[in-house]
């Protein structure tokens, strides 16, 4: 069996466009953590792209023993309660992409990520989406798009922001916006890299390159 | 493991002896300094391999038994006559895969296999014979001495780095010990099913047993080998109440319930339950094969140990700058070592900035899961060790 699926050659078939976009930001040979890593798609192309030691955290069991299977340093676990364990500055970028809006506390977590690492890149969807507030503003209903596709009432998405939100949270904290940009749901990466305002209405998620200030 | 057989009780009746097993063996003459402070003249390690040894001695990956297990991984016990305790994992194709790493399984010091302890010939401080078992005079050991002495083995068989140390309960330990003192001699280490250091109330399980054997007015003071009779009434009830936490309550109830031996419904005469039946079993065949002052001996070293304390209080001490890659694995329903002690090891692995991955597996069957049928922990274990091979180049 192990024979047949060399770890090292794992192949991320199945990466999503914006995890190509984040791997764009890691410099080579990097240490990385990966908080929500899945099955490590993410982590195996860092390893074999950028020689990273690439290590994630990850809640849903079956895709820790995917990753742990395929020879990835994966442990079981979350953002809200494991980050406080890792000693200050241990990773060069802590990843964390998609999960933002589904933490219990975003701001403690943001907090712990630039704390053990000296860069944060973070990937949400952007609640400022002009669908987002059309639905809401003509129908009155929480809104049912591609990104926010899962009922009020069952959807583990209990903080979503927009960018700008996002802008002012980083002033806030005192953190540095080293790069940024807005993409749409298939993380191909969207031309409003200017304007905050416009990227706040057309782009579907965004990404951030964040350090400490 | 939860093979029913008939009952066989009398508990009382004679036990038949150990059947005599000339067990594979590396003497040292060299000396081996324990914790208690006590050194052991001459001392020996009974040890099994399975697979080929490669020209770099690169591929070659310890197993650490458990509590009663012994060197017979893989293979059929000569004692017992059953198969290896870890048939279901190591073999051609397996996770631990004998066409691609070298393993080794060695009797822990204080063990009853051929290892150097109470049941072996007791030395003096020139390493003479003394022409009796070392028994209760055998000096108190730690998790610790087991691994330096393995540790023996291991350069003797000429490998300067393991590809890995996997253990699982007392074989966990040992591995988390092998990383904490010989890091640069552990590549990867797997420490299954186990905790860093004994709780109260795995102290207190363990108190029971003693007690039972102490109790046994066969085990006289420890010299029982004085005219050939062994304990076996309380050396059985100590496997008994151990052999309770190895099972989860729901592994139990789903393999006997309130079931009846030989009756649908309670007379309140001679009525035995079925897992009394089980348990008595359990008993009975184990002090056929396991020296009671090992017992002791053994049940004493996995109270002892405290990794923390043995690095100022702090467990991330202990691993602080390691290179070591950990796979920890934990079972949900294992209450003896719950993976509440995993996920301790694990952040104190993250706190030292290891290379760390864990998993809990689901499960019913208690602690005994990492002796049993569990593919996706299988899965993971051959995974984490072809990756571990994989970066060797083995």
């Amino acid at each position: 069996m192990p024979d047949t699926h060399p770890p090292i050659q794992y192949v991320a078939k199945n990466m999503r466009l914006d995890l190509r976009l984040i791997a764009e930001m890691v410099t080579p040979g990097a240490r990385v953590l990966d908080i929500g890593c899945g099955d490590g798609a993410l982590l195996a192309h860092l390893t074999t792209t950028k020689g990273a030691d690439a290590r994630g955290i990850e809640i849903d069991m079956a895709e820790v023993t995917e990753a742990v299977a395929n020879g990835l340093a994966v442990i079981h676990g979350d953002a809200d309660n494991d980050l406080a364990f890792y000693p200050d500055a241990a990773f060069d970028y802590v990843i964390l992409s998609r999960t933002l809006q589904a933490v219990e506390r975003p701001r403690e977590v943001l907090r712990q990520m630039l704390r053990i690492g000296r860069h944060a890149i973070v990937s949400f969807p952007n609640f400022g989406h002009w669908q987002v507030r059309w639905q809401l503003l003509t129908g009155g209903h929480m809104p049912m798009t591609g990104t926010w596709h899962r009922p009020w009432y069952e959807t583990p998405n209990i903080h979503p922001c927009s960018i700008r939100d996002f802008f002012d949270l980083c002033a806030l904290e005192g953190y540095v916006v080293e790069q940024w940009l807005a993409a749409d749901e298939n993380g191909l990466r969207a031309p409003w890299r200017r304007s905050a305002r416009l990227a706040n209405l057309f782009g579907e998620q965004a990404l951030f390159l964040l350090r400490r200030g | 493991m939860l093979r029913h057989q008939a009952t066989p009780m009398a508990m009382s009746a004679p036990v038949a002896p150990f059947p005599q097993v000339d067990h594979q063996r590396a003497v040292f003459a060299e000396e081996l300094a324990l914790d208690c402070g006590v050194t052991l003249a001459s001392h020996a390690v009974a040890y099994r391999t399975y697979g080929r040894l490669n020209a770099a001695h690169s591929n070659a990956v310890l197993v650490c038994h458990a509590l009663t297990g012994d060197q017979y991984l893989a293979e059929t016990n000569p004692v017992t006559g059953k198969p290896g305790w870890w048939d279901n994992i190591v073999g051609p194709g397996r996770p631990l895969d004998t066409n691609r790493y070298f393993i080794i399984c060695a009797n822990v010091l204080g063990g009853c296999m051929g290892s150097t302890g109470p049941r072996e010939e007791m030395t003096d401080a020139a390493g003479q014979g003394q022409g009796r078992p070392w028994g209760t005079d055998f000096p108190n050991i730690t998790i610790r001495d087991m691994v330096r002495q393995q540790k023996r083995l291991v350069e003797h068989l000429g490998i300067e780095r393991l590809l890995a140390v996997v253990g699982g309960s007392m074989g966990g330990m040992q591995a988390l010990q092998w990383a904490a003192c010989y890091p640069e001699s552990v590549y990867g280490c797997v420490p299954i099913a186990c905790a860093a250091q004994h709780s109260a109330q795995n102290i207190a399980f363990d108190e029971v047993g003693r007690a039972a054997i102490h109790a046994d007015p066969d085990y006289k003071g420890g010299r029982y080998w004085e005219d050939g009779r062994v304990p076996a009434q309380g050396l059985s009830v100590a496997r008994m109440v151990a052999h309770i936490t190895y099972l989860s309550e729901e592994a139990l109830q789903r393999k006997f319930g309130r079931k009846l031996r030989g009756a649908q419904t309670l007379t309140l005469l001679e009525d035995v339950f079925e897992v009394q039946s089980y348990l008595r079993y359990q008993g009975s065949t184990f002090v056929r094969r396991f020296d009671a002052n090992s017992y002791l001996t053994i049940t004493r070293a996995t109270d002892y140990l405290d990794i923390a304390a043995e690095h100022d209080g702090s467990l991330a001490n202990a691993f602080s700058g390691t290179a070591t890659r950990f796979f920890v694995a934990s079972f949900s329903s294992d209450w003896l070592y719950p993976t509440s002690e995993s996920r301790h090891i694990v952040r104190a692995l993250n706190a030292a900035a290891a290379n760390v991955s864990f998993v809990e597996f689901p499960t019913d069957k208690g602690h005994d899961a990492f002796l049993l049928e569990e593919p996706e922990f299988h899965r993971a274990l051959g995974g984490f060790l072809a990756g571990c091979a994989a970066r060797l180049g083995v």
